[in-house]
């Protein structure tokens, strides 16, 4: 039977990869492969997974040296030699072996603003929003995100800046931004001003490539910076 | 450095780009015009110095250097030894202050009606 060599971060911040042999399966995922090892070869093996469908976002990892979400990542896209290197995400505390510390993400989504402030009650009209505007359409560009950590993991801005807000926190902020219910928005367009904040990012687009959904934070971080520089100009913020 | 500092800086950082886009443009092909025309440095400078459109060409390039290159500097400086605060805003008016002296010294130099 044919067999994969794999490769597991175990530890914390300190730890040393160990090595696995794992029966190779078709359409096998790289999700699959950790479960198999931790399920028959190491039951102290700690990794994180729910849907396993691609909607939870809570399975990334970095495979090969490029942070994915495993559940949808084909052992066959990324291991044509038959080898796999899994580690924690990069740019997040490692609580042990495949588990990293989501706070920080989080957090800054919450720094962003990124929670939705409207002014009606249920007892108000539905908004009426329509499909074709410029905003809903750029809504519809960043809506999907499933907080994956994945453009965090794979942002350099992070590593070398870490109060830098990150793509996802940031893409966040831009679909509020465009959110015409939304009333907080120059609250959130100063929140997300200056080198901790959108201006930080270089547009490398390694979030943008990395993302497994699609999606362009790089976009919306630019749309943030003119936002904010008008908002600026205009004594708005 | 306030927050609103910030995002000026990077608007004008921005500004600035364009126009060295644009100097930059011109320089380029004004130095391959001078190189493939075989122009001595005495026959340049006897072209270049009184030239009112040159003097303000070169000025407004060297006053873009001043604007970008610090800002960019900044920010690199900031990443690459986690320095943030006073200390590397004061540095970065320096660096921005000196590229312009210095520019503009080689500006008077070349396109000054007095240069040698």
């Amino acid at each position: 039977m044919e067999t994969l060599q794999v490769r597991i971060w175990r530890g914390t911040e300190e730890g040393d990869f160990q090595d696995f042999e794992v029966p190779r399966q078709e359409s096998q995922t790289v999700l699959d492969v950790v479960t198999y090892v931790q399920r028959k070869c190491d039951s102290t093996l700690s990794y994180r997974f729910a849907c396993r469908v691609g909607v939870c976002g809570s399975c990334a990892m970095t495979v090969n040296g490029v942070s994915r979400w495993t559940c949808r990542t084909h052992v066959s896209k990324v291991a044509a030699d038959n080898k796999l290197e899994i580690a924690p995400l990069r740019n997040l505390p490692v609580i042990k072996d495949l588990v990293t510390d989501m706070r920080e993400f989080f957090d800054k989504w919450a720094r962003a603003r990124g929670r939705f402030t409207g002014s009606t009650t249920r007892k108000d009209e539905f908004a009426k929003v329509s499909p074709e505007s410029k905003e809903r359409k750029r809504v519809e560009a960043g809506i999907e995100c499933i907080g994956c950590g994945v453009c965090y993991s794979a942002c350099d801005v992070v590593s070398w800046n870490k109060d830098y807000l990150g793509p996802a926190a940031l893409n966040r902020a831009w679909t509020l931004i465009n959110d015409v219910r939304d009333t907080a928005r120059a609250e959130r367009l100063a929140a997300v001003a200056g080198d901790a904040g959108c201006h930080a990012c270089h547009t490398h687009l390694a979030c943008t490539e990395r993302c497994p959904k699609g999606l362009s934070p790089t976009a919306g971080i630019a749309g943030l910076k003119r936002a904010v520089l008008a908002a600026t100009l205009s004594g708005e913020i | 450095m306030s927050q609103r500092a910030q995002v000026l800086l990077w608007g004008a950082q921005r500004i600035s780009a364009m126009v060295l886009a644009l100097c930059v443009l011109v320089h380029l092909l004004t130095m391959i015009y001078a190189v493939r025309s075989g122009l001595s440095a005495a026959e340049i400078l006897g072209r270049t110095q009184g030239s009112i459109a040159w003097f303000a060409f070169y000025t407004l390039f060297v006053f873009a250097v001043a604007v970008h290159a610090p800002i960019g500097l900044r920010t690199i400086i900031s990443e690459s030894f986690n320095w943030r605060g006073r200390g590397l805003d004061v540095l970065t008016g320096v660096i921005g202050l000196s590229l312009a002296m210095w520019g503009m010294r080689a500006v008077f130099g070349v396109f000054g009606a007095g240069a040698a």
